[in-house]
């Protein structure tokens, strides 16, 4: 992880994101989840969303380069995996092999 | 029975505790509004009053849990407390820490992780006071030379796992496991589900405890059958977390043991308690039929939860379930059904044990208003957030604002529910402050006759 993703990270936690968010399922519900929100929607969609909030979620009134770190980060987690996984088998114990493991 | 006033620390426990769960509901009702209105207390962000709930609540199973300990080992097993005085650290350092906690996320200052979203330099004194309490409980246990009955290894076997898996969950803080996403939240999920899975030990103990204590006989605390809940739910508690990996990329044998690893604890639980309710007379129903009521209630929830725990942990529908309301359905129907009606026992057996009948008899009807109001509630509750969790499971990643609009309704009952089930709470919360705050003013004066304590099987 960059320094850049880092603060990121630091940021995320310091406002409490996880509360409404969630990555890989983990989180609260009152926003979507953003393990890859950065493939999803792209990273100009997520900095208009962190930058000016909505109903939902505050305007933390970050400045540029921490909207910029957040984005870094977000980007960071989105390289990890796919949530929920889009490529799988599903096997006769029920269980699941999950192709779109990027490992 | 001792007449000093050792045990008076568990009671004040208890006593905080009830408090922790009453205000801890408040902020969930607060919460599910939010949810619905996001206006609603705006001053009050969500990123706030969500972390006070969860710290309130998962508060209030730990310093019952831990209350009845301490006040079990003096009162009723004969074993005076190694230190009162560390007891009294202990509770004292508690209040300090959960002030300072509600204090930090009041301000926002925060840690920001999933369930301990305050900073981690709290994490000390919480560490330091679990430290006392091993210490009190372990040097006071070992006081019994005879052969342990199994809540006694619940017991300790939970304060053991608490400081493992609390430990595990700053493992984060370590750039090897904080630089890689899928190690770090592997590792959150696992330390959160075996955190879980040592409360549960504590909790469970209790139950086994007061099944023992209100039959007046040790079987159900020595039988193979609890030794073989104990067993299983270390095993549980070592691996039964990782139904919530599934979705995780990790490795392939971490998945195919988390199938395997059923909801067997939880059937055996169930099954303990209900031949324990069969086995009762009805002079014992009676004479606890507080105790004895919730206890039901905890075994009808259990099965209730096993139901969807099975479902959830075949990873084919754990697909569409993981990350959805079913996942707080599965939480919620736990922590409100299984431990806090175990918990409600627990506080309502010792008022029946310390205090004479005329002291609480005038509130049974109000009880029992608050008991059926709180499990109808949890019913409807629980119906609500699965149905949500359906609702979300279908959602197809396009439009996050339409999926809430659709699942709106469910949100909207499942909140109405949440208000009710807090009134039932709160009565029954207000007469057991009450009564154990009696206990507490009455002093040294020594208790009235109570059952024999129960013979070995």
């Amino acid at each position: 992880m960059g320094e850049e993703a880092r603060h990121g990270q630091m940021l995320y936690q310091q406002y409490n994101c996880t509360a409404c968010h969630q990555f890989y399922g983990l989180g609260g519900y009152m926003g979507p989840d953003l393990t890859n929100v950065i493939s999803n929607r792209g990273e100009a969609y997520s900095r208009a969303f962190i930058t000016a909030g909505t109903v939902r979620m505050p305007n933390f009134g970050l400045n540029e380069e921490e909207v910029s770190a957040l984005v870094t980060y977000l980007g960071f987690v989105d390289q990890t995996g796919t949530y929920p996984p889009e490529n799988y088998d599903v096997l006769w114990t029920g269980d699941v092999a999950q192709e779109d493991d990027p490992r | 029975m001792t007449t000093n006033t050792s045990h008076f620390t568990g009671l004040r426990f208890m006593r905080l505790g009830m408090l922790a769960l009453g205000i801890g509901m408040l902020f969930g009702v607060i919460g599910g509004f939010q949810f619905l209105f996001p206006e609603f207390l705006q001053e009050l962000l969500f990123t706030k009053t969500r972390p006070m709930h969860v710290s309130m609540v998962v508060s209030w199973i730990f310093l019952v849990a831990i209350g009845g300990i301490y006040f079990y080992l003096p009162r009723q097993c004969n074993l005076p407390l190694f230190s009162t005085k560390l007891a009294k650290a202990h509770f004292w350092i508690f209040l300090v820490t959960g002030i300072a906690i509600i204090a930090c996320y009041l301000s926002g200052n925060f840690g920001g992780r999933e369930y301990f979203e305050f900073p981690p330099i709290l994490s000390l004194p919480i560490f330091v006071m679990w430290t006392l309490f091993g210490v009190n409980y372990f040097k006071t246990a070992r006081q019994y030379r005879k052969p342990w009955p199994v809540y006694y290894w619940m017991w300790g076997t939970g304060i053991v796992f608490f400081f493992i898996t609390y430990a595990e969950s700053h493992l984060y803080l370590i750039p090897y496991f904080r630089d890689n996403m899928v190690r770090e939240i592997m590792v959150q999920w696992k330390s959160y589900g075996a955190l879980t899975g040592s409360w549960n030990m504590l909790v469970y103990g209790t139950a086994l405890y007061l099944a023992a204590r209100i039959s007046g006989c040790e079987k159900y605390a020595r039988s193979k059958m609890a030794f073989g809940l104990y067993f299983l739910g270390l095993f549980n508690l070592m691996f039964g977390w990782a139904h919530h990996t599934y979705l995780v990329p990790s490795d392939t044998w971490i998945r195919t043991l988390a199938y395997a690893v059923s909801m067997t604890e939880l059937y055996i639980f169930g099954k303990i308690i209900w031949d324990w309710r069969a086995s009762l007379e009805d002079w014992q129903k009676g004479r606890h039929c507080n105790a004895y009521r919730f206890l039901i209630a905890a075994d009808i929830w259990v099965f209730v939860n096993l139901g969807l725990a099975l479902i959830i942990s075949v990873p084919f529908f754990n697909l569409f379930t993981h990350g959805t309301h079913i996942t707080v359905a599965h939480a919620m129907g736990s922590t409100i059904g299984i431990n806090t009606m175990i918990l409600l026992a627990s506080i309502f057996y010792v008022i029946r044990e310390e205090l004479p009948e005329a002291a609480h008899a005038g509130c049974s009807s109000q009880l029992r208003i608050g008991y059926w109001t709180t499990n109808i509630s949890l019913a409807v509750f629980f119906t609500a957030l699965v149905l949500a969790g359906v609702g979300k499971g279908l959602y197809d990643g396009n439009s996050f604002q339409e999926m809430m609009t659709n699942i709106r309704p469910f949100l909207l009952v499942f909140t109405l529910s949440g208000v009710t089930m807090m009134i039932g709470i709160w009565i029954i919360l207000w007469h057991g402050f009450r009564l154990l705050g009696q206990i507490i003013a009455r002093g040294e004066s020594p208790a009235p006759a109570a059952v024999a304590a129960p013979e070995p099987a």
